[in-house]
């Protein structure tokens, strides 16, 4: 029988991973060449093809950095403010008996399952100002109140739609901490509240990191929640490189993937900072 | 501390679901606004069924979640057996780190980058940019890292012995692969292909720079029905996909919990067989 298999055996055999072989070339094709095009089309001239550095110079205009630094300044605070109103809740619902527990993250999963023009369109409608807010707010003789257009509708939308997003993972993490940690703690004569703050919170460093990875990095790149909770007034760099590519011409697409190159360069530089302060915990994968 | 508690978790999903719960009574209404509430009518709901476009954006959308949701699930599948059986550190770490690409990146940069593959390839070609072909193959790359990742944990889990005894008992490795291996990873595999399914249906960004012109998925129409002045209709049809969306996760939790009764169920008899 060995034999036999030893005569059959072909004299090259395949390498045992050969199964990856149509994903390694998927990869390659569709992820590495698509990121490679980008800084190629990034670097050259539109009309000759010839490398150069002037689109990349044009986006450093004051125009173009101020649209930056409102995405980032926008999806720092959107991010901030999920984590300050996640945070509690997430520790809300581990208080829960375990039925109402996933009740409760049924509930929170929800919303994510509706589309975000959806979900950013009906908020729109509850901010408009013959909306319901306003009409609410009238009743008491305030306003009506330019809610719309400003910078703080931008942020309301951004905080609505990735909300469960930092919820999840903390919950994940607080719901599998050991409750004997929090039990000794006060054993130990700690107050709830010193608990909290010095084990509890320590034991959700990577719950945190990873909702403050799936918040900031869909806000800073978002595109429809700014332009139509401002109606196109206010501008972030997703809308600015939405509106290039939508021109397509050689010309927008080389501004369009200056500015997607930037973008990415700046998502990676926050990520790698992000990283630095959850070494060596695991990330959790939702 | 136990009611406040209560008061801010039921206020937090007030607050989240109340933009919804508007949608939903102004898709009833009988009046255009979106405002102010005039009369219960179902006008909107007959002027979808009216809507032919509707109906292909519907079966786009399906196609397409189908599709890439078998492909993806084919390639990642079959990636996910290789890449665990990589030897070399590095090549794995690579592999895997490349794989996560586009779980990393931010949609608009995955889909400017494939747009610019396309372009570049349709210069080269000269045939269009963007076809329904182009939208396939960038929801099959978005939707390959959630394959690999739910099947990778379940190979690392099962028994490697188990296919080495098919192969000392004869089996070949592919026969091997498809007796014992595939029967212990598929819930990882249903369950990638399931996720690789909702993905796609739910894109819009990628779709939308992908697409060409006057192809329309549900999302992308969605997109193009808030540039509108009427839109109660847009209400009505995001209400159905609300309900559709609701149902369905209903359905599957029911079925997980009356799985979960049974398997439990399975092991108290196993248990008193034993006695």
């Amino acid at each position: 029988m060995t034999a036999a298999n030893a005569v059959k055996r072909p004299r090259f055999s395949l390498p045992r991973w050969i199964s990856a072989a149509p994903h390694m070339a998927w990869c390659v094709l569709f992820i590495v060449a698509p990121l490679l095009f980008i800084c190629y089309y990034a670097c050259t001239d539109p009309e000759t093809g010839h490398l150069t550095l002037s689109n990349l110079a044009n986006v450093f205009r004051a125009e173009y950095l101020r649209i930056l630094w409102r995405s980032v300044e926008y999806a720092l605070i959107a991010t901030a403010v999920c984590l300050l109103i996640a945070y509690p809740l997430a520790l809300c619902i581990t208080r829960m008996k375990q039925r109402h527990q996933s009740m409760a993250i049924l509930l929170l999963m929800l919303p994510m399952w509706i589309n975000l023009l959806i979900r950013t369109y009906s908020l729109k409608n509850l901010l408009e100002s013959n909306g319901l807010i306003n009409q609410f707010l009238g009743l008491f003789g305030i306003g009506p109140v330019p809610i719309l257009g400003t910078g703080f509708a931008i942020v309301l939308g951004l905080i609505y739609n990735y909300l469960p997003y930092m919820v999840l993972p903390i919950y994940s993490v607080l719901s599998k901490m050991d409750r004997r940690l929090i039990e000794a703690a006060s054993d130990l004569g700690c107050s709830p509240l010193a608990t909290l703050w010095r084990v509890v919170l320590p034991l959700s460093v990577s719950g945190i990191i990873s909702g403050i990875t799936m918040v900031f990095v869909p806000s800073i790149s978002t595109f429809f929640i700014s332009s139509s909770l401002s109606d196109g007034t206010i501008l972030l760099i997703g809308d600015v490189i939405e509106k290039q590519i939508s021109l397509h011409t050689a010309r927008s697409y080389s501004v369009g993937a200056s500015l997607s190159f930037i973008l990415m360069i700046l998502i990676l530089v926050s990520l790698f900072i992000t990283n630095r302060f959850g070494d060596k915990q695991e990330g959790v994968v939702l | 501390m136990k009611t406040a508690s209560r008061i801010y978790t039921a206020l937090i999903f007030l607050l989240l679901y109340a933009p919804i719960a508007v949608m939903i009574l102004f898709s009833f209404n009988s009046g255009r606004s979106t405002s102010a509430f005039e009369g219960f009518s179902l006008q909107w709901y007959g002027e979808l069924l009216r809507d032919r476009n509707i109906g292909e954006a519907l079966k786009n959308t399906l196609l397409l979640a189908v599709l890439s949701a078998v492909l993806a699930t084919l390639i990642g599948t079959a990636a996910a057996v290789g890449i665990s059986r990589m030897r070399n550190r590095l090549q794995k770490n690579t592999v895997l780190s490349v794989t996560n690409i586009p779980m990393m990146n931010p949609d608009i940069v995955t889909a400017v980058s494939m747009l610019m593959l396309f372009f570049f390839a349709s210069s080269l070609l000269g045939t269009a940019t963007r076809s329904f072909f182009t939208v396939l193959i960038a929801h099959i790359t978005f939707n390959l890292p959630y394959v690999v990742l739910s099947v990778l944990p379940k190979i690392r889990q099962m028994d490697k012995h188990l296919t080495e005894a098919a192969m000392d008992l004869g089996c070949t490795p592919l026969r091997s692969f498809f007796l014992v291996e595939l029967p212990a990873i598929l819930p990882g595999i249903l369950s990638g292909a399931l996720m690789a399914f909702t993905l796609s249906l739910d894109d819009f960004i990628i779709t939308q720079f992908t697409k060409g012109e006057g192809f329309y998925t549900l999302p992308t129409y969605i997109y193009s029905m808030t540039k509108r002045k009427v839109k109660p209709d847009m209400y009505a049809l995001s209400t159905l996909i609300f309900l559709t969306v609701l149902v369905l996760l209903i359905a599957s939790n029911l079925l997980s919990a009356h799985m979960e009764a049974r398997r439990q169920g399975k092991v108290r008899y196993r248990k008193s067989a034993k006695r």
